[in-house]
């Protein structure tokens, strides 16, 4: 089993539901977080006095997935995650030594 | 006479709100750790203040009224205050109406020791602060030496706003620089709130200049007209110094003029009329808006711009005074201004008056927090003002989910 | 080449130091989540009309960074620097192996994405 961590742009957040629900996912995790990265941040000004917002503002997606599923789903998700503009953020994969669904007591990958 | 009554009645309601109102003008300005710290300050005022009022305030701040530096006992306690004699009532209003700026005035300072003033010495601070600073300068301008001078200050301009905003600049300097000023900022932390803050201060200033007319009469409605005037131009012209100077549009820079447009239309709001409100106003949105840049330049943490806004607004709006009293307009005999025809000594008198609150003022409240200092002390623990001074002070945090 | 994945849960008040050191050292992104934790810190307690309550959590901030793992001993260094206050409650970091990595917009992949 793989832990799949997505970090992408938040406007982006509902193609790649929708493509991973369409790709058979059942369920994912979404946080609301805040990063810097390539894409620079921006500035903002309160009553003439600057602020450096680096931070901006993205959308972290969690799903834990079969080995042989993982390609296909990094791709999916890059393809619904992807504007070709800077920012666009980032995938990677763990690899997850345990799982147990809380309800069922399943464990493994009948758990995913 | 019933119409007196019943528009200072109202009017009285209206300035009472302006506190809340401040409160949460300040309250969104401020870092989430510290906005419920930030609101108590302001509604502390609201529970000692009016206790001190009709107890002592107001019979020194005011009676007898030929006293020229200070009143006496003659009403403490309301002593002789009733509602069935020939006014019917109407001087027990007033020490009501005159009681919610009593509330508000130490109120204001609150923005400038914002994230690290201990509410302890915050407690003691604002109703002795009252006592000893707001009630002598009331006195002075309305029906002390300042009034028999000649000098204006139709609802505040001197004894409220410059008063309050030179004593912030006091606070901070006893107080010291909040940890990591000025090189790390932090943004306001809910701008709708200012918003809201702003919107509750501009319906409530109605009261607080146009009820200053104390009666339902023609100088209430031009007093109402400046207040409704000078705020838009001094907003406008805020946003569009803005707009030039930084690039953008701004909601603080909005709600920052509209504050200033009002502290600055105070002191003249009965005493100017026609375009003059619209010219107040541009000027001091203008001159604001470059004077809330002047803490980083000196070196002062006024925190959320009490001196910039209020001291430096009022100030304004009272020498403005000296060039734009109209008294033929109010059909008064008070002085009238440079372009009406009255030379010169107005705006000597203006300059007098401020000139002697701005000493008073700040050297009182620097005596009285560097007392506060050397006793309690005023300033929270490094570890409390990093970490947040709701839960520290209060056991309660403003965002719970 | 091995990736590595570092996180660290550390005081809220120390993140904008942590950035800096990271942005210093040549880090080029990192992510950070409010979170709340309890440890050996202890919450809290706040008081509503008189009634008490225990705040066990508090809040922390959880910062991510994916980095080639050899450089993951100088990243945790570099966190565990600037967010350290020797006051109890100061944090935890920990590693773990990336086995992918992609930047969405290219999509490239392993070391080259990092």
């Amino acid at each position: 089993m793989k832990l799949i961590t997505a970090v992408v742009k938040p406007f982006r957040l509902d193609e790649v539901k929708d493509a991973l629900k369409s790709a058979g996912v059942a369920g994912i995790t979404v946080t609301e977080v805040q990063g810097f990265g390539r894409q620079a941040g921006h500035t903002e000004v309160y009553r003439g006095t600057e602020y450096q917002v680096d931070f901006v503002p993205k959308a972290r997606i969690e799903l834990v997935v079969d080995d042989d599923d993982v390609a296909n789903l990094v791709s999916v998700i890059t393809e619904a995650a992807k504007t070709g503009k800077i920012g666009d953020g980032k995938i990677w994969v763990t690899s997850v030594d345990s799982l147990l669904r809380i309800r069922t007591g399943e464990q493994g990958p009948d758990a995913v | 006479m019933e119409g007196n009554t019943a528009w200072v009645l109202v009017s009285a309601a209206l300035v009472l709100f302006m506190t809340p109102g401040l409160a949460l003008f300040y309250g969104g300005m401020d870092r989430s750790r510290n906005v419920l710290n930030m609101l108590l300050m302001n509604f502390w005022c609201l529970l000692i203040i009016p206790v001190l009022w009709v107890a002592f305030g107001y019979s020194l701040a005011q009676a007898p009224f030929e006293n020229s530096l200070i009143g006496g006992f003659d009403n403490a306690f309301l002593k002789d205050m009733t509602i069935t004699g020939e006014d019917g009532g109407f001087g027990l209003l007033v020490v009501a109406f005159l009681g919610m700026f009593a509330v508000i005035t130490p109120a204001l300072i609150s923005g400038a020791v914002a994230d690290r003033m201990k509410f302890s010495a915050w407690a003691i601070f604002a109703p002795v602060w009252m006592l000893l600073v707001f009630v002598p300068v009331f006195k002075w301008v309305y029906g002390g030496w300042l009034y028999e001078r000649g000098s204006l200050d139709f609802a505040g301009g001197t004894a409220i706003h410059v008063n309050a905003g030179i004593a912030a600049l006091a606070c901070v300097y006893v107080l010291g620089k909040r940890k990591g000023w000025p090189k790390e900022g932090q943004p306001p932390h809910n701008m709708p709130m200012v918003m809201l803050g702003t919107g509750i201060l501009w319906l409530g200033w109605f009261g607080f200049n146009a009820g200053s007319a104390l009666a339902a009469n023609g100088t209430a409605i031009q007093a109402f007209m400046n207040t409704f005037l000078a705020a838009a131009a001094a907003g406008l012209a805020w946003a569009v110094v803005e707009r030039i100077r930084d690039g953008h549009f701004t909601n603080l820079g909005a709600a920052s003029g509209i504050v200033a447009g009002l502290v600055a239309i105070t002191p003249g709001a009965g005493f100017v009329a026609g375009m003059s409100p619209i010219w107040i106003g541009l000027i001091a949105g203008v001159i604001c808006c470059y004077a809330v840049g002047l803490k980083s330049k000196i070196g002062y943490d006024d925190a959320l711009d009490v001196v910039g806004v209020h001291f430096v607004g009022g100030l304004v709006g009272s020498l403005l005074i000296g060039f734009f009293s109209d008294p033929d307009f109010f059909g008064t005999d008070v002085m009238a201004g440079i372009f009406y025809g009255g030379g010169a000594k107005l705006l000597v008198e203006q300059a007098i008056a401020n000139g002697a609150t701005i000493v008073y003022s700040f050297a009182v409240t620097f005596a009285l927090m560097l007392i506060l200092k050397a006793t309690i002390g005023v300033r929270v623990d490094e570890e409390v003002e990093v970490g947040g001074l709701d839960q520290a002070l209060h056991a309660e945090t403003a965002y719970n989910n | 080449m091995t990736i590595g994945l570092v996180t660290a849960v550390v005081k809220p008040h120390v993140l904008g130091d942590v950035k800096q050191a990271l942005k210093d050292m040549g880090v080029t992104g990192i992510t950070v989540t409010e979170v709340k934790g309890f440890g050996r810190q202890g919450g809290h307690t706040e008081t509503y009309r008189g009634a008490e309550y225990a705040i066990d959590f508090v809040p922390k901030v959880k910062i991510e960074v994916v980095v080639p793992l050899d450089q993951s001993t100088v990243v945790v260094d570099t966190i565990a620097g600037a967010a350290r206050t020797g006051k109890i409650g100061d944090g935890k970091i920990w590693v773990t192996t990336v086995d992918r990595v992609v930047r969405v917009r290219t999509g490239e992949q392993g070391a080259e994405a990092v």
